[in-house]
């Protein structure tokens, strides 16, 4: 056996040692998938529309090569440039060249999870450049020096008094200030001196349209816009798989993915971008990072609808319960669990087990991903691969001869509940009986069932006779 | 009369046979002729679950040839009847490729496996059942019998409000279900996930605990027993006075122990 290097059940255990805040945890979170349900509910044709976007992301995925030439040709008219990253370090090397070129000191970047996955922060940070993010909660974490606990609400694990002492720390606020009007003003102010004396500004995309060759990014806080009208250059990094095909798909993916992901009906700024400002640069880097592998495995393909709404973490109860960092990727959650593993099986074996099976991920999904189902897949291909710990290997194997030898079941059953009581509580009740830490086993029964029902028969016969 | 083939899953069989037997005598109540066909043991699923394809074939391809020859198949489970009717394709797609399984017998068996209250709701037309229970009733919705099998309306879905459990339950004279704040929320045993995940699993089935005793619950029943098992097993460690028991045994008329 490989030992996984991350250790999905120590770190959950880690945060649940934490009872009040993993409870407060859970709840926060809890609330937003209960927004969730209610800004469903305001539409009645909801299953439609998920079906809708399901079907066009299938078609889009089937026809993928052709439509991002598609968009690079008319993103090319409309004066853009378009790059083309096969991975993050191609990608990071693009953007780096581009700041460079240009003299740029000085970057603000909205919210983007591809930049996130790619690592871009530290890698521009690392020659010399100045990086912030400008999502509010994504600058939280930047300031504490962690990465995002969750992709839609970045640092929905910090507490408002850790936000004033952050604040009180960097920016100066009163001590002890845990007023949300005065701490968001106080970033907005911080904010806006970077916007001003920023260079570029990095965004995200989260559709973009072959059809026009123009992409769409969806904030709340209307930073994206900031950060791109006063600099001369706009870079916006994009994961391959962000394609639809028509202007007209937009309003299905747009109807969906604020009520998946909070509970509003839209976001508050959907900024359209279809070319250059007058005299500035639009660059739009593509990423493959993989996307491609994942694309040629059937059994995975659909985790390429993904919009990255958050929905499945809102509703994974493990997830609400173990928090983001407990995954140790950029992706955390359902998908997290199913995107990792494709990069590093070894070092990601651990996450596809982080799941109780309960599958209403896959039914929350706005784009009809079968999540819980790919988990499963992602637990025999780990058990394929050899990467299942000994005591789950050996003791499947041992189950599976048990139970095709049902006479071998049956006194194996017999001898075990005939000893069970007779067994002092210290035999029963140890640190390696990880069920028996916080529950008691069941009694066990004098009989079985089928002994009770050879039973039953018997007696029947006896008085029918 | 229908022929009605038992299927019995390990754990009820080993550590709740009451459930079992309750469930011949609500089956029985309703006309029907059941055989219990002994040389049946598991489903399969803690092996598939845990990503043991190859320990599961063997057990998935003895149940197919055991339970062909029956008109139905019936089991107080949703869990392992999702196994079946969910997965066992999937499963066992190149046994029966190969020939190794016949596949009339397998679609057959796939297409004829019902969990106990779809079986009671669907096929026998039940609709009322006349037993005395006169406490307060948490219904847990398990996620197997919920989103794999829809015996019930699934909260992330918009579509029509159903409970094929509440159904028959609400009939009951006397019988009180309590609202719950989340209606169809894990409990947190997942099979292997309990041992595997043990902090989460606990802190998952304390949460439910929390939720039914706001709502006064006296008596939490589920159509699987493996919940029960690991909510009982919390239960009875912090001492606390709910009692669990499976719907077969509501539905049998056992009183509460």
């Amino acid at each position: 056996m490989i030992a996984a290097t991350h250790d999905h059940p120590a770190n959950a255990k880690k945060f649940t040692d934490n009872e009040p805040r993993a409870h407060w945890h859970d709840q926060a979170i809890w609330f937003v998938r209960s927004k969730r349900d209610k800004a469903a509910w305001t539409l009645p044709e909801w299953e439609t529309l998920r079906e809708r976007a399901s079907q066009i992301k299938t078609h889009m995925l089937s026809n993928l090569a052709g439509y991002l030439e598609q968009f690079e040709a008319e993103a090319t008219k409309r004066g853009a440039v378009v790059h083309w990253a096969k991975d993050a370090a191609e990608h990071n090397e693009i953007v780096l060249k581009l700041l460079q070129s240009h003299g740029v000191k000085k970057v603000v970047k909205s919210k983007s999870m591809l930049t996130e996955e790619c690592h871009l922060n530290p890698f521009l940070e690392r020659h010399g450049l100045e990086v912030v993010d400008t999502d509010l909660g994504e600058w939280i974490v930047q300031l504490l020096h962690e990465p995002p606990s969750h992709i839609v609400m970045p640092a929905i694990h910090i507490k408002r008094e850790e936000v004033g002492e952050l604040f009180h720390k960097h920016l100066g606020t009163d001590k002890g200030a845990t007023d949300p009007p005065y701490l968001v003003n106080a970033a907005r102010n911080e904010l806006r001196q970077k916007f001003l004396g920023a260079e570029a500004g990095i965004t995200g995309v989260n559709f973009a349209i072959a059809e026009t060759g123009g992409f769409v990014v969806c904030t709340n806080e209307g930073n994206c816009d900031l950060g791109v009208s006063l600099p001369k250059l706009h870079i916006a990094c994009m994961g391959m798989e962000k394609i639809i095909p028509r202007a007209a798909d937009l309003g299905v993916f747009l109807r969906l993915l604020a009520r998946s992901a909070t509970g509003q009906p839209i976001t508050t700024y959907s900024s359209h971008f279809h070319g250059p400002m007058e005299g500035g640069e639009l660059h739009i880097v593509i990423v493959d990072n993989g996307r491609s592998k994942i694309l040629g495995t059937p059994e995975f393909r659909r985790s390429l609808h993904c919009i990255r709404c958050g929905a499945c973490m809102n509703t994974c109860p493990v997830y609400r319960r173990s928090g983001g960092h407990s995954y140790d990727t950029t992706v955390p959650g359902p998908i997290g669990s199913i995107l990792a593993p494709s990069r590093d099986p070894a070092q990601h074996s651990t996450l596809p087990f982080a799941c109780s099976l309960c599958g209403s991920c896959s039914d929350v999904c706005p784009v009809k991903i079968d999540l819980h189902l790919q988990l499963l897949t992602w637990r025999k291909q780990i058990a394929a691969l050899g990467l299942l710990p000994f005591d789950k290997r050996w003791g499947m194997w041992f189950a599976g001869k048990l139970f095709s030898r049902p006479r071998l079941y049956e006194l194996a059953g017999k001898v075990g509940r005939t000893l069970w009581p007779w067994l002092p509580r210290f035999m029963v009740y140890n640190p390696l009986n990880k069920w028996g830490k916080q529950r008691e086993l069941p009694p066990m029964p004098k009989k079985s069932f089928r002994e009770m029902y050879a039973q039953r028969n018997e007696t029947a016969r006896k008085k029918n006779s | 009369m229908p022929r009605v083939g038992l299927f019995i899953p390990c754990y009820i069989d080993q550590v709740y046979p009451d459930v079992g037997i309750a469930t011949c005598e609500v089956l029985e109540r309703f006309g029907c002729e059941i055989d219990f066909p002994v040389n049946q043991t598991c489903c399969g699923q803690p092996m598939a679950n845990t990503g043991c394809t190859v320990d599961a074939v063997p057990v998935a391809r003895n149940f197919i040839e055991i339970f062909a020859k029956y008109d139905h198949i019936v089991c107080p489970s949703g869990s392992c009847v999702a196994m079946v009717r969910s997965h066992y394709e999937h499963l066992l797609h190149d046994e029966i490729a190969a020939g190794r399984v016949d596949k009339a017998a397998f679609k057959h068996v796939e297409k004829n496996t019902l969990e106990l209250v779809e079986f009671l709701v669907d096929v026998l037309k039940v609709e009322r059942l006349d037993v005395p229970f006169p406490h307060k009733v948490g219904l847990h919705q398990s996620c197997h019998g919920l989103r794999e099998l829809r015996l019930g309306q699934c909260s992330e879905l918009v579509s029509p409000a159903y409970s094929k459990a509440e159904q028959l339950l609400k009939t009951m004279p006397g019988l009180e279900l309590v609202p719950l704040k989340r209606v169809d929320e894990c409990c947190g045993f997942g099979g292997t996930f309990a041992i595997n995940e043990e902090a989460v699993s606990c802190m998952m089935g304390n949460d439910r605990i929390h939720d039914h005793e706001e709502a006064g619950t006296q008596v939490m029943t589920a159509g699987d027993m493996s919940c029960l098992m690991h909510l009982q097993g919390l239960l009875v460690r912090q001492k606390k006075p709910m009692k669990i028991m499976h719907l077969a045994q509501i539905f049998a008329g056992r009183s509460v122990v």
